[in-house]
């Protein structure tokens, strides 16, 4: 088994290196402008790069594609290669990747202090999220998984605001504890006989033979439904599902704003696509349990957790938590469309895992969008207190407008791609857990909620409410310049694409939600 | 005694002349040079690493077979059952107390490499105590010699002869830097040391008194056939009581709770390159016994109790050790109890040598154990070493200490940042890839629940490290701290860690193969 086409590896590494290259640069000329530059554009070649597997990606083929498999560990008890390859489902989760680590550096402007390191991590961070989403050997996935850690470790504690500390140790520590029962997982699909492989997929043409295809005949070596479990600790807590969901909204509100735009963006839809790859790959047709047991319960919590998350949002004074919050609420939507995998091999089931799916996407660029937007507020008036903001619309009228649209795509307008993922998940779910769906759906009303409360509150309303900003410094407040534009764009453009134009992923999905349904 | 007997002790012999070297050559040479400026006292540390080369030499002629007979070692070191050591053993080394396989020559290779990495990186540090580096040189040789012996023993007499070589030398080492924390720390040792000693000892005794065997192929033997004749666990309570009196020994000297109390104490009080070479070297040797004597024993009777007795004390330890570093303010004690905790680790390697595997790697305990302790020792020596170049100029050895640290120094605290992170089992280094073997072979063995509760200990673990990593990276150096400037051999010596740190994490084969043909069983 030895295939190495070098483009996967080459897009994981990309940002490793350009962290390395502004290093040098950090060496070289203790120059901050440079410095940044450098990162941009290392970006900028992470983004091309993670485009052209996304364009290179043959639909009519199918499958796992731009394979690099290398063994790696032969330990008699672990066994693990070195083994990438993308297919349907990944796809399109690496392109948003390259696009929100693009966004990420252009929006890193408010950043300082200690430039090269902060750029260095924030590479690093692209660089695990990218194995995560390419790697198909459980180790790797792990590995990659697990080090996306000590970025956001470095991150938060570094460069955040209010209690960075705290915040950035009890992310560390809610991930590591779903993380480490996940190896145990890991190893226990391994080490049940029948299968003793790593493989998260199957490749023919290596002959490779993943998981999935082996599980149904296998003697595993614990209990399927504690299995299940722990993979399902390490997801719910990441993605994250309530009542896991405790870590996120200190994280964010303590992130520099680069970093919950990756955050939000990226790092909790690696959960959302190990549970699909993995929850409902793997335990489609497990012996004794299988993922259609456990969906029902899946289900409901999923519908605590978006009406719970939306709840709780209604109730915000932070602009930035309010928005943290609202991630609750819409990965619950995710995780509502993976229940619906317990159709089966229906068109509903697979709807509802594909909206799963889409929404990942769409959230990724709609949220990355607020917090980006939460950020220049917040840079601009240094409060993020909403009954302190007020008619910012005359002031800062772009922002304002950017900030409109990803709060129309987030409560679900038509033609803004939040749409089409929340209607693609409703549908499915309906179709197998009609009551869960229903109590999802409340979900989008208070959706409607709360960004139209935030956008009355602090765009249109009075100029300085009570406690407000004085006046002299509300009219001294500007608007978006042309560099702050860019990652603005940059995030839109998607959420257009997208809601106009679903097919352009949702038909690559599809490819991946057969591949990972259909056997 | 054969040319072979000779042959087979070439190393710990040129290992202990190297001792007696290095000792007379600085009484001598004190003497001589009596009133004259020396130089650097420096030059006897790198004299004796350059004379380390000649032991070294001699392993790899025992691993390669170039000069003697190395089929002879193989069979002899894999010769488990009795009637195949008493085929062996008519007119072998030493009358079959020592084994010159392979397995003794990789952790032989291990305590000379930490004994090496140490003595570079106190090159710098002597010359805080230059009047006794003599002494710390000399004593560190003579115990590593001790501990070569004792990875090879496999006679309750030469075990018991080798550990008391290795204790002594130790408890001085801890003692020299003459203060009151130091004599302290010391004294609690040896009084300790004695009474684990006492109780190893007894249990040898007792050992020898059913069985009327001291080599321990035919002592596990007539343990089984006592077993089968009186029907009683282990052959009688007595047997069990010794057999427990040894666990309880060598888990003192393992570091392992709840035989730790002595670590902490014995940690902060010495100079802290003894520390690396006391939760290196010394750890090392005495786990490599307690493998080999699971070797013999995987044969045996009661392997389930066994096991679950090892599962007990593995969760323990790990537990303990984890917890009391939370609460830790002095980084000494703190890496006391992680050097506890990770101890654990390697017990629930040791669990699974005894059970057989579902996938039919028989030998998987043992090899995770190896590599567990490998990527261990440089990884720790890695960070204790790192730690003991910023003593060497902060002085104040409470986590405030570090503060700011990576404004001070950055490569050290990179260096010492990675040696955490690994401690922590993060990927890419070799702490995460070693646990992931260690727990693989602990779920292959159905003890899924032992696997559980040792990645929950990894996240507490995570609080500690990383309040410590936090502290190096953010924290605001204070305006009076000095300045942190690693001397040339002190960075060597950590980097040689960090980069096995690294090497073994990202290329595990590079050491597993090597362990593979290493591994008894």
């Amino acid at each position: 088994m030895s295939e190495f086409s070098g483009i996967l590896t080459l897009t994981v590494f990309a940002p490793a290196l350009s962290a390395f290259v502004v290093w040098l640069v950090h060496i070289w000329r203790r120059d901050d402008v440079l410095v940044r530059w450098f990162a941009i554009g290392g970006s900028i070649v992470v983004f091309v790069l993670s485009f052209a597997v996304f364009v290179m990606y043959d639909r009519d083929l199918g499958g796992v594609q731009m394979v690099d498999a290398v063994s790696w560990l032969d330990a008699g008890t672990l066994k693990s290669s070195y083994l990438m390859g993308v297919d349907g489902l990944s796809a399109p989760l690496v392109l948003l990747t390259g696009l929100l680590g693009m966004g990420a550096t252009f929006a890193s402007r408010s950043i300082n202090r200690r430039l090269a390191e902060y750029f260095i991590w924030l590479l690093l961070l692209e660089s695990a999220v990218m194995g995560v989403f390419v790697s198909l050997d459980l180790l790797l996935f792990f590995v990659f998984f697990e080090f996306e850690v000590i970025p956001m470790f470095m991150l938060i504690s570094m460069w955040g605001s209010g209690r960075p500390r705290y915040s950035a140790m009890k992310f560390v520590l809610f991930t590591l504890a779903g993380g480490a029962l996940m190896l145990v997982g890991v190893l226990a699909v391994f080490l049940s006989s029948g299968i003793n492989t790593l493989a998260m997929a199957s490749i023919p043409s290596l002959g490779v033979v993943g998981v999935p295809d082996l599980i149904a005949n296998a003697d595993l070596i614990a209990p399927a439904a504690l299995i299940f479990s722990f993979f399902l600790a390490a997801f719910a807590v990441k993605l994250p599902l309530w009542p896991l969901h405790n870590w996120l909204p200190d994280a964010h509100t303590d992130a520099p704003t680069a970093v919950s735009v990756m955050l939000a963006g990226v790092l909790l839809k690696m959960a959302g696509y190990g549970l699909i790859r993995i929850n409902v790959g793997f335990f489609i047709d497990s012996p004794g349990f299988t993922v259609s047991d456990a969906a029902p319960y899946l289900a409901l919590i999923a519908a605590a957790s978006v009406i719970y998350g939306a709840v709780v949002t209604l109730r915000q004074t932070d602009l930035k938590r309010l928005i943290a919050y609202s991630s609750v609420s819409h990965m619950g939507f995710v995780m509502l469309g993976v229940a619906a995998s317990a159709g089966g091999l229906t068109a509903g089931a697979s709807m509802g895992v594909n909206g799963a799916a889409l929404q990942m996407f769409t959230h990724g660029t709609i949220t990355g969008l607020a917090f980006l937007l939460v950020g220049m507020v917040y840079d601009r008036t240094h409060t993020r207190h909403i009954p302190h903001l007020g008619g910012l619309w005359r002031r800062m009228p772009i922002i304002a407008i950017f900030f409109f649209i990803a709060g129309f795509a987030s409560l679900g307008l038509p033609a803004l791609s939040g749409f089409v993922a929340e209607i693609m998940v409703f549908l499915g779910t309906f179709s197998v857990y009609p009551v869960a769906a229903g109590i999802g759906a409340f979900g989008v009303v208070l959706a409607a909620g709360y960004i139209l409360f935030v956008i009355r509150r602090a765009f249109f309303g009075a100029d300085t409410p009570n406690d407000g900003l004085p006046k002299d410094q509300y009219d001294a407040l500007t608007d978006a310049d042309r560099l702050d534009l860019v990652p603005a764009i940059i995030l839109t453009v998607p959420i257009f694409v997208v809601g106009i134009w679903p097919g352009v992923v949702v038909d690559l999905f599809a490819i991946g939600i057969e591949g990972v349904l259909g056997r | 005694m054969t040319t072979w007997d000779w042959i087979a002790l070439s190393p710990i012999l040129a290992m202990g002349a190297l001792a007696l070297g290095a000792l007379g050559l600085d009484a001598l040479l004190g003497v001589a040079w009596r009133g004259r400026r020396i130089g650097d006292p420096a030059w006897l540390p790198w004299t004796v690493v350059g004379g380390m080369v000649v032991p070294i030499l001699l392993i790899l002629n025992l691993w390669f077979g170039w000069i003697g007979d190395s089929a002879l070692a193989e069979t002899y070191g894999l010769a488990a059952t009795e009637a195949q050591q008493v085929a062996v053993y008519s007119g072998q080394v030493l009358f079959g107390s020592f084994d010159p396989g392979k397995f003794t020559l990789f952790f032989q290779l291990l305590i000379l490499l930490a004994t090496a990495v140490v003595l570079v990186a106190s090159t710098r540090y002597l010359r805080q105590f230059a009047d006794s580096r003599g002494e710390f040189v000399g004593l560190m040789l003579i115990a590593s010699t001790g501990m070569m012996l004792l990875v090879g023993a496999t006679e309750l007499i030469t075990i018991y002869v080798a550990l008391e070589m290795t204790a002594l030398p130790v408890v001085a080492l801890a003692a020299i830097r003459r203060d009151a924390h130091s004599v302290e720390g010391a004294l609690k040792f040896l009084v300790l040391s004695a009474i684990s000693t006492a109780m190893l000892l007894f249990g040898f005794v007792l050992l020898y008194g059913f069985t009327g065997a001291t080599q321990l192929g035919m002592v596990i033997d007539r343990i089984s056939e006592l077993t089968a004749a009186s029907g009683q666990p282990f052959g009688g309570y007595a047997l069990m009581l010794s057999l427990l009196l040894i666990v309880a020994g060598f888990g003192f000297k393992m570091a392992i709770a709840p035989w730790h109390m002595w670590v902490p104490d014995v940690y902060q009080g010495s100079p802290a390159p003894v520390g690396a070479y006391l939760s290196v070297a010394s750890k090392a040797s005495a786990f490599a016994v307690l493998i080999r004597i699971l070797f013999y024993y995987s044969g045996g009777s009661e392997t389930q109790d066994w096991q679950l007795l090892f599962a007990v004390v593995a969760v323990v330890s790990m537990s303990v050790g984890n917890l009391l570093a939370l609460s830790q303010n002095n980084v000494k004690r703190l890496l006391a109890y992680s050097t506890v905790a990770q101890a654990g680790y390697i017990v629930v390697a040791l669990t699974t040598t005894l059970g057989g595997s579902a996938i039919g790697a028989a030998t998987g305990g043992t090899s995770a154990a190896m590599y567990y302790l490998a990527g261990y020792a440089f990884t720790n020596l890695a960070v204790w070493l790192a730690y003991a170049a910023v003593l060497r100029r902060v002085g104040d050895d409470s986590i405030d200490g570090l503060r700011g640290l990576f404004r001070r120094s950055r490569v050290l605290s990179i260096l010492l940042v990675i040696g955490l992170l690994s401690l922590l089992g993060m990927p890419p280094t070799v702490g995460f890839m070693a646990k992931a073997v260690v727990f693989s072979n602990a779920v292959d063995q159905g003890l899924v629940w032992l696997a559980v509760i040792a990645v929950i200990n990894t996240v507490v673990a995570a609080y500690y490290y990383l309040r410590v990593v936090g502290v190096i990276m953010f924290g605001e150096p204070e305006d009076d701290a000095p300045d942190v400037k690693p001397a040339p051999a002190e960075l060597a010596a950590v980097g040689v860690g960090v980069i096995g740190t690294l090497l073994l994490g990202v290329v595990p084969a590079l050491v597993l193969n090597v362990i593979d043909s290493a591994t008894i069983g």
